[in-house]
């Protein structure tokens, strides 16, 4: 939740200090108030049915969004990793189609977002190309790809194995809960734990904060950059195994906006898009304040195009706070 | 900044809130199941900016005011948004509907939020398009695109007078149910096998009409040796229209197309192409809500496929193909006046 910016040197931090060293803390207020608002204003809102909806909602946005936190952290962007997920549940849907076993499908499907991830990382880390522009070329050729491959059909998936993260069981008091949940906490703890208590974390604010510095160091800068793609390929993997929880169906035409998506939810959580600020946790929030907007606006019976105003809004107040946050160090 | 963070979230919800809400909203718990009670009709289309999906909402709406049911209307962000639309479905249960309307994004997408509905006592009906298999609904409620395509193949083939059709097909989205149904329709009224010598080329255009455009300019470098257009849809007519206007085709070509807009049905009247084959949205909003009226009163559910029908409209009536005229069309664009 630290970043490696941070200052200790006066003895009470600015408000723009406290904010760069916990980042999630803004994300978090705004979550709390939007949970508030909601519960005041609706009443179907505050109930755990409703609240076990609003985070399955989220996962499949929310595990892309924590790929995308990795890759912003070292000041890049991905703008293909929808597109891969895509590719990648379409791969498992017709291995599975074609008769192989559901652990294969998914191992395979798994694989081939590493394959994608691994070249963008290359070309960005080698080759010294704009991630922006690797994957925005990446992108047109992942969805091309997608519907040749699936001939243009959506394809069902009805598998215990690739359809495990949707299940549902309940919980002591009726709680709903699903694997998709459990699974994508761990993968948060988890890559919170990496990115603040390991050498690698550590390691990737730095190449985001200052390349030129890091390398100075003695920090491998591209082998980290490169490692940091790896690592979200593989998250992106994981959420195509999400998404078909989620909706037991392969479509070439879903998620066309989940690049977007998983944009906003790293920028509501706080993450700088300059790179080398920003926590995991910051994007659950921040993917957790979309779903809940969209679920209490919808409650609110507030048109759809009206809540893409709000959350737009609310993406550049975001980086307006960023930018203030970095101007009162 | 904290104040800033909340203050600014919190003017975003109210703004959003204050002046923009659509549909009457219901409010109170929810309570599923039919018998005796107020139907609350949940609509979800596949966008909510398509005209076609404005008409079909804006037809259920006043259906439902009509007949004293509470309505909310609900969309996915673009065609093939399974998860909004899922969401959507969540989000309706969540507020105690008792039917839920859906024109389905894919035939398959959404089978399994529509089962958990229906587990828990809401009736589902499919608008538009069928789910497959289609007992995944209750009923549905759309035009039989099948039926839509041979009639649009029929009255083409009826207006090439005996003369061996050299056709174009622009057809939608790759892979969609509407598409695959309205083009094989076509084929079968147009007398075809799908790859016969006789179609001279095809494109898909997503239902777009500057991508038909840019499609049919691309078959025309080709050959500009053709007499028959099959359109899936309106706007790539209008498109496919002006593709064949810039290389000076359009007095020997047939162009038919499929919708009823009034729109498409003024294209037919201005001779742009030659017939449309309407459907009729308001009808199956106002079947659907009238449906979920009666579950509600005596929980009798709707079953199987409802045809809310299909007439082709032109001016130039072909022997042996039933049709009305654009005048007649622009009084029922859709169903609506």
């Amino acid at each position: 939740m630290t970043t490696a910016t941070a200052t200790a040197n006066s003895d009470r931090p600015t408000i723009g200090e406290f904010f760069l060293r916990a980042p999630a803390v803004g994300p978090a207020l705004a979550l709390v108030v939007a949970v508030l608002v909601f519960s005041f204003s609706t009443d179907t809102f505050l109930n755990l049915d409703n609240i076990s909806l609003v985070v399955q909602q989220s996962l499949v946005i929310g595990t892309l969004a924590l790929g995308q936190t990795l890759i912003i952290l070292t000041a890049g962007i991905d703008l293909a990793n929808a597109a891969s997920m895509v590719l990648a549940t379409l791969i498992m849907a017709k291995l599975l189609a074609g008769g192989v076993t559901g652990i294969f499908a998914l191992l395979l499907g798994i694989v081939a977002t590493v394959l994608v991830s691994g070249v963008v990382g290359t070309l960005v880390t080698k080759v010294k190309l704009p991630p922006f522009i690797v994957t925005l070329g990446a992108l047109t050729m992942l969805t091309a790809a997608g519907r040749l491959f699936a001939g243009g059909e959506a394809v069902p998936v009805a598998d215990g194995l690739l359809n495990w993260l949707g299940t549902r069981r309940y919980l002591f008091g009726g709680i709903e809960i699903t694997y998709g949940m459990t699974l994508a906490l761990v993968m948060y703890l988890v890559m919170w734990y990496a990115l603040t208590r390991t050498a690698w974390g550590k390691h990737v604010y730095a190449v985001g904060n200052a390349p030129e510095s890091a390398r100075l160091s003695g920090i491998k800068v591209n082998r980290t950059v490169l490692s940091v793609y790896l690592v979200a390929g593989v998250i992106f993997g994981i959420a195509a195994w999400q998404a078909l929880g989620r909706v037991p169906n392969a479509d070439p035409n879903a998620y066309q906006l989940g690049n977007l998506d998983s944009i906003t939810a790293v920028v509501l959580g706080g993450t700088s898009l300059f790179g080398g600020r920003g926590s995991v946790l910051g994007t659950m929030m921040g993917a957790l304040i979309v779903a809940v907007l969209r679920s209490g606006l919808t409650q609110l019976g507030v048109d759809a195009l009206y809540q893409d105003v709000a959350t737009g809004a609310l993406v550049i107040a975001a980086v307006a706070v960023d930018r203030f946050a970095r101007r009162q160090r | 900044m904290r104040k800033i963070l909340t203050a600014g979230l919190a003017a975003a919800v109210l703004v959003s809130a204050g002046g923009c809400t659509v549909e009457r909203h219901w409010g109170g718990n929810t309570g599923s199941g039919g018998g005796g009670g107020k139907a609350k009709v949940g609509l979800v289309t596949k966008t909510d900016t398509n005209p076609y999906f404005v008409e079909l909402r804006a037809a259920a709406s006043a259906a439902a005011q009509a007949n004293g049911a509470d309505f909310s209307a609900l969309a996915g962000q673009f065609d093939g948004d399974n998860d909004g639309q899922v969401r959507a479905i969540e989000n309706l249960m969540q507020q105690g509907a008792t039917t839920i309307l859906i024109t389905p994004s894919s035939s398959t997408g959404v089978l399994d939020a529509i089962d958990r509905a229906r587990k828990a006592g809401v009736l589902v009906i499919a608008l538009d398009t069928a789910t497959e298999p289609a007992e995944a609904v209750d009923a549905t409620f759309a035009t039989d695109n099948f039926v839509a395509g041979q009639q649009q193949g029929a009255y083409v083939k009826a207006a090439l007078g005996g003369a061996a059709p050299k056709l174009f097909m622009v057809d939608g989205t790759a892979g969609s149910t509407v598409d695959t149904q309205r083009h094989t329709g076509f084929l079968s009224g147009i007398g075809l096998a799908d790859g016969a010598p006789e179609i001279k080329g095809s494109t898909p255009a997503n239902g777009d009409q500057s991508t038909a455009q840019q499609g049919v300019e691309n078959l025309l470098q080709r050959t500009t040796d053709i007499n028959a257009v099959y359109t899936m849809n309106e706007p790539m007519g209008r498109g496919t229209y002006a593709a064949l206007k810039a290389r000076g085709l359009t007095g020997q070509v047939v162009m038919g197309s499929i919708d009823g807009g009034c729109e498409g049905v003024q294209n037919v009247r201005d001779g742009q192409y030659a017939a449309t084959v309407m459907q009729f949205p308001k009808k199956m909003a106002e079947q659907g809500v009238l449906a979920a009226v009666e579950y509600a009163k005596s929980g009798k559910k709707p079953t199987g496929f409802n045809n809310t029908g299909s007439v082709v409209i032109t001016d130039k009536p072909m022997p042996g193909v039933e049709s009305q005229t654009t005048e007649w069309g622009l009084q029922n664009c859709w169903g609506d006046k």
